[in-house]
């Protein structure tokens, strides 16, 4: 899961102070894993050094003053580049799945696109799987059975999430 | 690249007021194997009928063969099915009635070949997919994977140049279903047979060349990588 991307796409929503990407980001996603604020302040500061933040604004209130941050064009196109690339099929990833489609409706992009792209991915390397078992013996079969079995899963979520995306988009917008 | 063998233009059809298919497209070119993929009711085996030349579209071309399909009379368009187009479906597609040899040859008798060379022909393509000890047996006494890999043999026989499958899987085991994707891709490969697959299955779609996704009638080409 790419933490920088997800506040990027976070951050697209309007400037954000730390605290408050925190939250949001343990709201929409942290449900397993919440952030620590280390990893959100070393995570901004890495953004700001790559020029795909810039600081907007201060914010006065009881406690300390917070720095609120703004994503710069640079981070736009790169939160486009992150959705516009499929994730390399393996096991577990539905997490890193569901974010982009999150943050793709969030900022209005086309979720369908980030799942069509996911779904040529994953039937590519089913294609390569099932190349390599035809020419293989049994233990090669089993091998791949295996992973294709989970791949399958997989797409079977891209598709049921695909179905059930202007729902998702319903719950993303009215939050 | 070659041209496209077979190819849909925005096409559109409706069955009352319903659209299922709203200006799709899609292009397969000879010797290619395309999966048409999509959750049920999207379209997909509307676009099969379509290309294939069994209902015609309410408006956009299908093209086949430098020839336009969706204008072309009944007589000629079931000629061609019958002589260049194979098809394989999920169910009932074999006449219980006749044995397995005699279900393989029926295209070539309705094309007027001898019983007794259209048999011949029939064997050596149940031989080839591994059927050829039920040849003399009716549909109803061989296993589901038996008789999907007859109908292949049905579909093959002719030397087609396009063979459409709807779901050929869909009611086999996953094992007898990877035994009929296998022998079918493989004869078409050897034939230079373009295939059509309808499939919402993922492990049969992994048999193909490339996707296409066909969502709410309209459709997403996945161009090669």
């Amino acid at each position: 899961m790419s933490i920088g991307h997800t506040l990027l796409g976070l951050l697209e929503g309007g400037p954000r102070h730390g605290y408050d990407l925190k939250r949001a980001y343990d709201e929409r996603f942290g449900h397993d894993r919440p952030l620590h604020y280390g990893q959100v302040y070393a995570t901004l500061s890495r953004l700001l050094k790559n020029g795909l933040i810039e600081e907007s604004g201060v914010e006065h209130g009881g406690g300390p003053d917070r720095k609120r941050y703004a994503v710069t064009a640079e981070g736009v196109t790169d939160v486009d580049k992150w959705l516009g690339t499929p994730e390399k099929p393996e096991l577990y990833m539905q997490s890193t799945l569901y974010t982009k489609v999150v943050i793709a409706l969030m900022s209005e992009r086309d979720a369908q696109d980030v799942l069509d792209t996911q779904r040529h991915a994953h039937l590519r390397a089913m294609r390569e799987l099932t190349t390599r078992k035809s020419g293989g013996d049994l233990a090669d079969q089993l091998i791949c059975d295996h992973a294709l079995f989970h791949l399958e899963a997989d797409l079977r979520w891209l598709e049921l999430t695909a179905a059930r995306i202007d729902e998702l988009r319903k719950q993303v917008t009215n939050d | 690249m070659t041209e496209p063998l077979l190819m849909a233009t925005d096409v559109v059809k409706a069955f009352g007021p319903t659209k299922a298919l709203d200006g799709a497209n899609m292009s397969v070119r000879a010797g290619e194997v395309v999966a048409v993929m999509g959750p049920s009711g999207s379209g997909k085996s509307t676009m099969l009928h379509c290309l294939a030349g069994i209902i015609q579209p309410d408006a956009g071309t299908v093209m086949y063969d430098g020839k336009e399909l969706s204008a072309m009379p009944d007589q000629p368009r079931s000629t061609l099915r019958r002589t260049e187009f194979g098809f394989v479906f999920q169910f009932g597609q074999l006449v219980p009635e006749l044995s397995c040899i005699e279900n393989v040859a029926l295209p070539m008798r309705l094309g007027g070949m001898k019983r007794r060379a259209a048999e011949a022909k029939a064997r050596v393509w149940l031989d080839r997919l591994e059927v050829g000890d039920v040849a003399s047996k009716r549909p109803g006494e061989v296993s589901g994977g038996q008789g999907q890999r007859v109908a292949v043999a049905r579909a093959l026989v002719t030397g087609p140049k396009v063979i459409f499958a709807d779901e050929p899987t869909g009611a086999l085991d996953s094992l007898n279903g990877e035994h009929v994707m296998r022998m079918l891709t493989e004869a078409a490969k050897d034939t230079g047979a373009a295939v059509i697959l309808v499939t919402h299955e993922p492990r049969v779609a992994a048999y193909s060349d490339r996707e296409v996704i066909v969502r709410d009638g309209h459709t997403r080409q996945v161009e090669f990588a």
